[in-house]
């Protein structure tokens, strides 16, 4: 059949594309391979050459495929699946590139082809290293590029394709207007895309300027993970097992700030623009991507000390493999669907658990692989991971918990023959060398990396063992309080390390130069307790004590960095990289602990019925406040004012005026939201915020009346009053004032006979401010003629003149919350919110001038 | 013994006590009934929004108190009450993790997660179907009967 209007070149060249890029991924893993096994220079260089070729072909698929699929984006081309799924007409362009990586299909395509340019990097400044390294890293784009290839074997889906047409996506299926004849089993109908006005739309709450570079930028760092994986992988595979660390070096603290910088611009976002009032929720896909980056961080400390001291080694390789192993992991977690019930933001299953599991084993076995050193060990394990893999596609079921022990054989028989090839030192360290608490730091990093990693598991492990396992009463606080203990030693650690020296300090050397840091340090936490204060009662006095402990131990790390920076290392900026960092990371501490310790909720609700949570809850029970139009609230130190709303001229957006006043300051917040969006019944609220230098306040709408919902039940009450008289309401009274009769009204449509009445009242409320009020109402031959209602909107009020008769007026009062105009708020202050933003980015900083001296000291090598 | 494998044994102990105390602390996730039977007991209800139930919010009255009845997939209705607004999606969404305690005869819930069918998988294509085309013929699946297979 011919289908009217569509544009199917542009999908064909994409898929054509994908298929080039699995293969050209294929062919550069091979001849890379072949370029790292041959033993005669002259018979590496063709393979070499071969690999090259492929990987720079796989490179431009790789953005033909990119250029393709945002073609369909940017064209509005709905006949694809994907461009109608994730956009429409009405969508800016920077959200065409948001919905381009809404999708798993697109974000697996931001992925690869970040590999494909730091891949390109390594090729061209790292001669020596690069058939090893990219052997690995092409490897890694064949897995990348089966997830996005879409074909059936035998029933298996082989990844999935974004070139897929809406008409053969399933789609359509259903929608018997869609088919010929009206009938689902005849197949669709040829001018079916005449019917196809618009798309689906990018989720409003997605459609957001950090959206638009939170993904490139994160994904930025989860392709720079590779690397440091790859050069481990390179040494073990080549033998030189010391070698690799200087060029995998600088990867590591690229991939550490990059990656650090992407997590972190989630948390931002999450902060600005969604309401969950916090910029980290220990959200099961926030919690997958930080824990490959605690491994990373462990692995460049442990790096360090191996290039000092020669101590380490084994850790280092042991950090970077479960490094990349865990971002695997957290693909596996985030795409697989797995994480339903327990995470707010994770994609949903597309039917590619199998093929996800498959790409984490058979890396996972590739670790063994590399670190054999006999043909016959290798063989036995490639043989061992093809039978486990066929073994888990039966026996998963068969077996509780039987892929998990696949993966923990795997990286048991790794560390098992990585020991047997990489040397360990004999010696001790000494407590008083840097290296011995830089280990420990490193090992109390990876620790707290693993054990976040099982909490966040919980829903997997109930998949593995069939359990009913779901997360605790408070699940946040299950991690903050074992993280505040981490904080604590990592605090001190990042304090005192430096001050000693490698190998060993002399005893008194270190307690002097120590000694500054550490009374500086005790005079600003003492003023910091003291004057500023923590009281997070929440979790008892146990938990606060950790609070307190952990922020004299940040800001021991903050001083103590500082000063190291300007008195051992003379102000050195481009030599003082880990100082900054640290500084940097020491500011994070104090900041998360400070704005999470003093955040307070400002529209704390006093007027509501007060809930009892029973004994022992410290639960508020009431966090949002209703604004009526007009009305000032108190909400903390301020009177706060919903003053109207306005429109967004193009999309469906309302935009709150609450102002805000306080004896000191005065300003306007705006926060916004999407009502009924394309005819889905609800609200999408997004927060506005005000910053200051020290904290932030911050609202957003968490109601709103829906008119349809509100039936107004309430009935008039009527009373006879006369001139002077007064009616009484639930929150004031009513005086008629003044009462007039004419005739010979100057109306069209009324006889010379009708009599207009006018009563005019003023409404004086308890809390204050009076309204005037003026009825009409005409009579004619004993029958109403016209009747006017007035709405006194700030008291819920609605008035009318029902009759008048010998000076005395009949007047109908209803109180009704249908007529009000209202908005219920939630609203927050966030103390000293900067000191942790601040803190992230010196820390990135601080990594990437570290990560230049190292890329400056290898030249010079 | 060296000391870093001192220091290691200690850290390791600590880190499974931690993990041990940890899993105690877990619930479960509930059905109606299940989470009847066991009174006082913090659980994670899966349910949905009854709609054809009243459902009880009035921000004038009280914007921290909202009511309504919650249907699991066995049928079963459970009265919930939530000392919240709404929560976003709320309408939307096809299921509920509700996490609180039954007490008396009401399900006192603390936070409701809700699960949306629109967010990351596709919505029923008619809902782009030009009005004047859909009314006659068009029968409104679920969005989940259309979702199947990718």
């Amino acid at each position: 059949m011919n289908y009217i209007g569509e544009d199917l070149l542009p999908g064909q060249v994409g898929h054509f594309f994908v298929i080039v890029s699995l293969v050209a991924s294929l062919a550069a893993s091979f001849a890379y391979f072949k370029a790292t096994s041959v033993l005669l220079p002259e018979d590496r260089k063709p393979w070499l050459r071969l690999a090259r070729g492929a990987f720079i072909i796989e490179t431009a698929a790789v953005f033909f495929i990119f250029a393709a699929l945002l073609h369909i984006l940017y064209h509005h081309l709905f006949e694809y699946k994907y461009a109608w799924q994730h956009s429409s007409r009405s969508l800016e362009l920077k959200y065409i590139l948001s919905a381009f990586w809404e999708g798993q299909e697109g974000s697996t395509l931001l992925w690869t082809i970040w590999h494909c340019v730091l891949g390109l990097v390594v090729i061209k400044k790292d001669k020596e290293w690069e058939a090893p390294v990219m052997m690995i890293v092409s490897f890694a784009q064949f897995f990348l590029a089966t997830m996005i290839l879409g074909v059936y074997i035998f029933d298996v889906k082989i990844g999935s394709n974004p070139f897929i047409l809406l008409r053969e996506s399933g789609v359509l299926d259903n929608a018997p207007v869609m088919h010929v004849g009206f009938d689902v089993a005849n197949p669709v109908r040829p001018d079916y895309m005449t019917l196809i006005k618009d798309g689906n739309d990018l989720n409003p709450l997605l459609q957001n300027y950090w959206m638009t570079i939170h993904p490139p930028v994160l994904f930025l760092g989860y392709a720079s993970t590779l690397f440091p994986f790859a050069y481990a992988m390179a040494g073990l595979w080549t033998g030189k097992t010391k070698e690799w660390v200087h060029k995998a070096l600088p990867w590591a603290l690229f991939s550490v700030a990059i990656f650090g910088l992407g997590i972190m611009m989630g948390a931002k976002w999450a902060y600005e623009s969604l309401n969950f009032a916090g910029y980290w929720a220990w959200d099961p896909v926030e919690n997958a991507s930080l824990v490959p980056w605690l491994m990373l961080v462990a692995g460049v400390h442990t790096l360090l000390v191996f290039k000092h001291t020669g101590f380490s080694l084994r850790a280092t390789f042991l950090f970077f493999g479960l490094e990349f192993l865990f971002v695997l992991y957290a693909t596996f977690l985030t795409k697989s669907g797995v994480l339903g019930e327990s995470s707010v933001h994770a994609f949903a299953d597309i039917g590619m658990n199998g093929q996800l599991f498959l790409f984490l084993l058979i890396f996972v076995w590739l670790m063994p692989f590399v670190a054999a050193t006999t043909k016959r060990q290798r063989a036995a394990i490639a043989m061992a991971a093809a039978a486990l893999s066929i073994g888990t596609y039966f026996l998963a079921e068969v077996i509780p918990g039987f892929p998990l022990y696949v993966i923990l054989a795997g990286i048991v028989t790794f560390i098992l023959l990585m020991n047997k090839q990489v040397p360990a030192v004999k010696k001790e360290e000494s407590a008083s060398s840097r290296e011995f608490w830089m280990f420990i730091g490193a090992l109390v990093l990876f620790l707290s990396s693993l054990i976040i990693i099982f909490q966040t598991s919980l829903p997997v492990f109930n998949k593995l063992y069939k359990l009913n396992t779901a997360p605790g009463e408070n699940s946040e606080f299950a991690y903050n309080q074992i993280q505040v203990l981490v904080a604590i030693i990592i605090g001190v650690l990042t304090a005192i390390a430096q001050y000693f020296r490698y190998k060993s300090t002399p005893g008194n050397l270190f307690l002097k130069r120590i000694a500054l840091p550490t009374f500086i340090s005790a005079l600003v936490a003492t003023f910091i307790l003291v004057v500023i204060k923590i009281n997070y009662d929440k979790e008892g006095l146990g938990f606060l004590i950790n609070i307190w402990v952990a922020l004299v131990a940040g800001v021991y790390a903050v001083v103590a960095n500082l000063l190291y920076l300007f008195t051992s290392l003379k102000g050195n900026m481009k030599n003082g990289g880990g100082s900054i960092a640290h500084f940097g990371f020491g500011l994070v501490l104090v900041g998360i602990l400070l704005s999470s310790g003093k955040k307070e909720v400002l529209s704390h609700n006093t007027s509501g019925i007060s809930i009892d949570f029973g004994k022992g809850s410290k639960e508020i029970s009431g966090e949002n406040l209703t604004l009526v139009k007009g009305v000032p609230m108190t909400m903390g130190p301020y009177k706060v004012t919903y003053e109207g709303d306005s429109a967004h001229p193009k999309k469906a957006l309302t935009y709150f005026k609450i102002h805000f006043r306080s004896p000191s300051d005065s300003f306007t917040l705006y926060p916004n939201a999407f009502i009924n969006y394309k005819g889905n019944e609800g609200l999408m609220a997004n927060p506005s915020a005000r910053h200051y230098w020290d904290h932030d306040v911050f609202a957003y709408v968490s109601a709103l009346p829906d008119p349809t919902k509100n039936k107004d039940t309430a009935q008039f009450a009527v009373s006879s009053k006369k001139v002077g008289d007064t009616i009484y309401y639930s929150r004031g009274f009513i005086i008629l004032e003044k009462l007039v009769g004419k005739d010979n009204l100057p109306l069209q449509n009324f006889d010379k006979t009708d009599t207009g009445y006018t009563a005019s009242l003023r409404v004086q409320s308890i809390n204050g401010p009076s309204y005037q009020s003026d009825l009409l109402m005409i009579k004619g031959k004993g029958q109403l003629l016209f009747q006017s209602q007035d709405t006194v909107m700030a008291q819920s009020l609605v008035l009318q003149l029902n009759d008048v008769r010998n000076g005395t007026a009949q007047i109908g009062v209803k109180e009704s919350s249908s007529v009000m105009e209202y908005v219920t708020l939630k609203a927050y202050k966030f103390p000293y919110i900067n000191l942790f933003w601040g803190g992230v980015i010196i820390t990135v900083l601080g990594t990437l001038i570290s990560m230049r001296r190292r890329q400056l000291l290898n030249r010079a090598r | 013994m060296k000391k870093v494998h001192i220091v290691l044994l200690i850290l390791v102990a600590a880190a499974i006590a931690v993990l041990v105390s940890f899993l105690k602390t877990t619930t479960t996730y509930d059905t109606v009934a299940t989470a009847k039977a066991k009174p006082g007991k913090f659980v994670h209800l899966m349910a949905k929004w009854d709609k054809d139930e009243p459902l009880e919010y009035d921000a004038i009255k009280n914007p921290n108190y909202l009511a309504f009845t919650a249907i699991d997939s066995l049928g079963q209705k459970i009265n919930v009450v939530y000392h919240n607004p709404k929560p976003e999606n709320f309408e939307l969404s096809e299921r509920l993790v509700m996490k609180g305690k039954y007490t008396g005869d009401v399900f006192e819930c603390q936070s409701i997660q809700t699960k949306c069918p629109s967010k990351y998988k596709d919505e029923d294509p008619s809902r782009h179907v030009p009005q004047e085309d859909r009314k006659t013929t068009y029968n409104n699946t679920p969005p989940s009967v259309t979702t199947g297979k990718q």
